[in-house]
């Protein structure tokens, strides 16, 4: 019973979200919020994983050899476009904290509460 | 007419990639014209596939791979009542929008158009879809518009503190759905919401069922704004531009609830049919909970377009309730909140930024008796706040007296009173504001308000009738749709459907179409005494509530001073704990998270 | 005790719950290795034979579950949109305010272009080939876009800047966004499913295979490339010309 690829998704997790919620820098947090989707990767990857399976890549290999699961794969494609994408968009908001208040804290811009 | 269920995604995604194609081309009007007959196409698709579903659901499968034997290969649309008005909400409300921002909008309106459009496509998509991670893409992909339109205005602060904040929770939340979803797949091999269903029926729950639920519920939650995910929607609301706060508070926010309804019948309702009474306490607490704080919060407001977001977080509570009674006459209460706040909340919207714009402020203090030259605005206004107290047959009547009886139904008696008051109270507010800014009764200052930074107006020359007949339209339809002869009827009979798991996956993998039910009559609802009651109480508690929030320093002092100290320091540790800070944010996400899943971790074991 | 080192203080216990919840639910997953799904099975098994394609992976991207990539792609193009919106105020000043930097290194100059003509071709060739060998139109795409930000070290700003102006980038990228849809369309209109095959299935394990793979595959590539570049040069510039603001300044 072999569980360490979970253990390892997880932990990755718990650890992104902790220099999330301490984090003093808008780009700091980002780069968290890439580790966290690290931990999907991660975790979408090793449920796929077939042992002795081969890539689910058949030229020149005889249909029906064992394969891992292309459905993951496709999974962590479609998860690694989403993360860069809203990544782009956090940095372009940090920037944008940068010209506007001259600090990428969070804690310091919070213009709107209570 | 299943070569329909494309469409309403299509047509706009293709629209927003011809508007960016022909930018430097086209002139920028025929690129509005564009975006705005898009949108509109979407809306007139949307309702035939709606009209289409009522005789039976209607199922496209993409790439034309249908299932083999119990598996889906591709990934299916299917479209049953509930889901296609959803799908018509949310494609009129974007369409209503544009209309708006015709004049409103001037400034980068090409980035807004392509923006709106896509939001349009991915809010279709996620209606439709019958698979889970491909509601998942359509989440990312509304996501992801959102995140940029809220910080629209990005030379101020404010609205990248809104989209920062914003941004992050629900990225958060999407990679705990994420999650979930891998979980889910690791244990049935399926993606597809009704062979996830038939697999997980056929065993008892277990650890990984357990945790895989509280994962896609939590990140969905995050969506919806629940107590105590929902720090984000204020933030975003008071800084988004008008037409944008339409979007998030009509359709949105009501897409992660609608997502929680849809995967709890169709995935899980099977595996958890023992233990739904667990199921259904978390979530009817969650809502009550989310339904108090939103009111009070929203009392507490003088930002017009912040209080209206915390008047939706309150509505949102009232809708998770219909939906965690796991009953089928909650969720139709539910169905009909969404299509009568949705509107009326975004008519309101489009007043704020009315006002907005011709009286160059947004707080409600400083507006004093300044919008008393504004009579359509200010007649909006007091007929959208009507609207959410829940008069009888005027707006949010019809979903919450159905809400209200299921919870009876279920001995939730409880329930029906402090949802009459979270609404009431946040409607009170609406209308404190409204008569304050309209009318100029209270006193200038009150320091019981948080007062927030101005918004800048927009700069340039609108055309006001065109907002203001936008605006009417959208609260009219709002507040008819209690008297809408039908409805209840259909969406009573969706909601039927809407819970008939079995019934969904046969239709979805074996093609077992049941047999046409009858039409519905179109009747009206027969109201029962305890719906009048409900519906007069909280009306004449909204207008207490105005009352008092205006007129209260008149009190009398001991009065004043014993609820100052009962109430003042919960209070204050409640303002204290909306702080702004993204950090604080994510730690309730955690904290919140742990709570759903210990809970259920022990209770559904 | 900042308002910082409280939030971590609680954040210690709050993880702790969420993480044992967490592994408690990883704990019951199925081995390592003992995966059994019977999704990824039948795709393996039909790949090939019905849509002769020898690439399962791109087969399931761009056809079993192609309309997760039409949604995608239209992330990356409304993410695109976005980055400009929030960048449109930060005092971009065209291709004139860029400082006038000239790459004074040949070596620099030379390799600079050899690998970028290289990178181009990799991943030209990654994006042709996507559905019968490792790749495909989105891994194909990146890594164009990355060989072409080459261009930036190789040949200076001004050099990179004209050549990736909105004006060419903006439609390329559209173009491919919404070729995806207009290819699903277009089995609408002829009466089929949305995205499903017009073409034949063509012959295995040669570029002719798979049928409307290829297309949308290579809508996909450009896209990709095209998004990807337009967020470089949006990033990049937002550096470059406040820097030559300064130091013109001094």
């Amino acid at each position: 019973m072999n569980f360490l690829a979970f253990g390892v998704a997880g932990w990755i997790c718990l650890v992104g979200f902790y220099g999330a919620i301490v984090s003093e820098n808008l780009i700091h947090l980002a780069l968290c919020l890439t580790v966290i989707q690290s931990s999907t990767y991660v975790l979408l990857l090793s449920i796929g994983y077939r042992t002795g399976g081969g890539a689910p890549i058949f030229k020149g290999v005889k249909l029906g050899t064992t394969s891992v699961d292309p459905v993951v794969q496709a999974l962590a494609l479609t998860d690694v476009v989403i993360s860069v994408t809203v990544i782009a968009l956090i940095l372009a908001l940090a920037l944008d904290a940068h010209n506007d208040a001259g600090t990428v804290d969070p804690d310091e811009l919070a213009e709107f509460h209570g | 007419m299943s070569w329909l269920l494309p469409l309403p995604v299509a047509i706009p995604l293709l629209a927003a990639a011809v508007v960016v194609a022909t930018d430097h081309v086209a002139p920028r009007r025929l690129e509005d014209a564009v975006a705005l007959v898009a949108a509109a196409a979407a809306t007139a698709v949307s309702i035939l596939i709606m009209l289409d579903t009522q005789r039976g659901a209607v199922l496209h499968w993409f790439g034309g791979w249908h299932p083999r034997g119990n598996l889906a290969l591709g990934i299916g649309f299917v479209a049953d009542p509930l889901g296609a008005g959803m799908a018509v909400l949310s494609t009129g409300l974007v369409t209503l929008a544009l209309a708006y921002s015709w004049t409103y909008m001037r400034e980068a309106s090409r980035l807004f158009d392509t923006l709106m459009l896509v939001f349009c496509a991915a809010t279709a998509g996620f209606s439709l879809t019958g698979d889970l991670f491909n509601m998942f893409v359509w989440f990312e992909l509304m996501g992801v518009a959102a995140y940029a339109l809220a910080g629209f205005k990005v030379e101020e602060l404010g609205p990248v503190q809104g989209a920062v904040n914003f941004a992050i929770t629900n990225t958060a939340g999407a990679y705990l759905i994420l999650m979930g979803i891998g979980l889910l797949y690791a244990r049935t091999g399926a993606l597809n919401f009704a062979q996830l269903g038939q697999f997980l029926a056929a065993r008892p729950v277990d650890r990984l069922v357990i945790v895989a639920l509280t994962l896609v519920f939590v990140g969905f939650l995050v969506k919806a704004a629940i107590v105590p995910f929902h720090w984000w929607l204020a933030d975003a609301h008071a800084v988004a531009p008008a037409p944008v706060c339409v979007l998030f508070s009509g359709a949105m926010v009501e897409l992660g609830l609608f997502a929680v309804a849809r995967i709890y019948w169709t995935v899980f309702s099977g595996t958890l049919h023992a233990h739904d009474g667990d199921v259904r306490s978390l979530l009817v607490w969650i809502g009550v909970v989310t339904a108090l704080v939103g009111a009070l919060m929203c009392f507490l407001q003088r930002h017009l377009k912040r209080l209206l977001a915390y008047s939706t977080i309150a509505h949102a509570g009232v809708m998770l309730v219909g939906i965690g009674l796991l009953g089928a006459k909650g969720l139709a209460g539910t169905a009909n909140l969404v299509l009568s706040h949705g509107l009326v909340k975004g008519g309101l919207f489009l007043v704020a930024g009315l006002v907005l714009l011709r009286l160059k402020a947004i707080d409600e203090l400083r507006l004093h008796g300044a919008g008393r030259g504004l009579p359509w605005e200010g007649a909006l206004w007091l007929a959208g706040a009507v609207g959410l107290t829940g008069f009888p047959y005027v707006g949010v009547f019809l979903g919450h007296s159905l809400v209200d009886d299921e919870a009876g139904g279920r001995s939730f008696d409880w329930v029906p009173p402090l949802l009459m008051l979270a609404e009431a109270v946040a409607a009170g507010a609406v209308l404190r504001a409204g008569a304050r800014v309209f009318l100029g009764w209270g006193p200038k200052r009150d320091e019981l308000l948080t007062p927030e930074p101005e918004e800048s107006p927009p700069e340039q020359r609108a055309s006001v009738p065109l907002l203001i007949a936008v605006a009417a339209v959208t609260v009219g339809l709002g507040l008819l749709m209690s008297v809408v002869p039908g409805l209840e009827a259909r969406t009573e009979h969706g909601a039927e459907r809407f819970v008939d798991r079995p019934a969904y996956a046969a239709r979805v993998l074996h093609d077992v179409v049941p047999p046409a039910p009858p039409r519905p009559p179109f009747t009206l609802r027969r109201a029962t005494l305890q719906s009048w009651l409900y519906g007069i109480g909280a009306t004449l508690i909204a207008f207490a509530t105005a009352a008092v929030g205006l007129w209260y320093r008149r009190l009398p002092e001991l009065f004043l001073g014993l609820v100052a100290r009962g109430l003042g320091p919960p209070v204050r540790a409640l303002r204290a704990a909306h702080s702004g800070i993204v950090g604080d944010y994510l730690l309730w996400l955690t904290i919140g998270t742990a709570v759903v899943g210990g809970v259920w971790a022990i209770s559904l074991r | 005790m900042t308002r910082r080192r409280i939030r971590g203080a609680v954040a210690v216990p709050a993880l702790g719950v969420v993480g044992a919840v967490v592994f408690w639910g990883l704990s019951g997953l199925p081995s390592f290795g003992d995966y059994h799904g019977q999704y990824g099975r039948l795709i393996n098994d039909v790949a090939l034979p019905e849509r002769h394609t020898t690439n399962a992976v791109t087969a399931t991207v761009f056809d079993y579950r192609g309309l997760d990539t039409l949604g995608e792609e239209f992330i990356l193009f409304a993410a695109v949109t976005g980055v400009v919106l929030l960048l449109r105020k930060s005092g971009r000043r065209g291709v004139d305010a860029a400082p006038k930097d000239r790459v004074t290194s040949d070596a620099l100059r030379l390799f600079g272009m050899l690998a970028l003509a290289g990178g181009v071709l990799v991943g030209l060739w990654l994006a042709a080939y996507g559905y019968v060998t490792p790749g495909g139109g989105f891994q194909g795409g990146v890594a164009i876009a990355s060989a072409f930000a080459l261009l930036y070290l190789a040949a200076g700003y001004r050099a990179f800047a004209r050549r990736t102006s909105e004006e060419a980038l903006d439609p390329l990228e559209a173009t491919g966004a919404g070729g995806f849809a207009v290819v699903g369309l277009a089995a609408l209109i002829s009466g089929l499913p949305f995205l499903a095959n017009l073409l034949g299935p063509g012959q295995p394990s040669t570029l002719f295979s798979g049928g409307s793979i290829a297309f949308v595959n290579w809508a996909a590539a450009i896209e990709v490339a095209a998004a990807n570049t337009i967020l470089f040069k949006a990033f990049l510039e937002q550096y470059i010309v406040p820097l030559a603001a300064a130091r013109s300044r001094r």
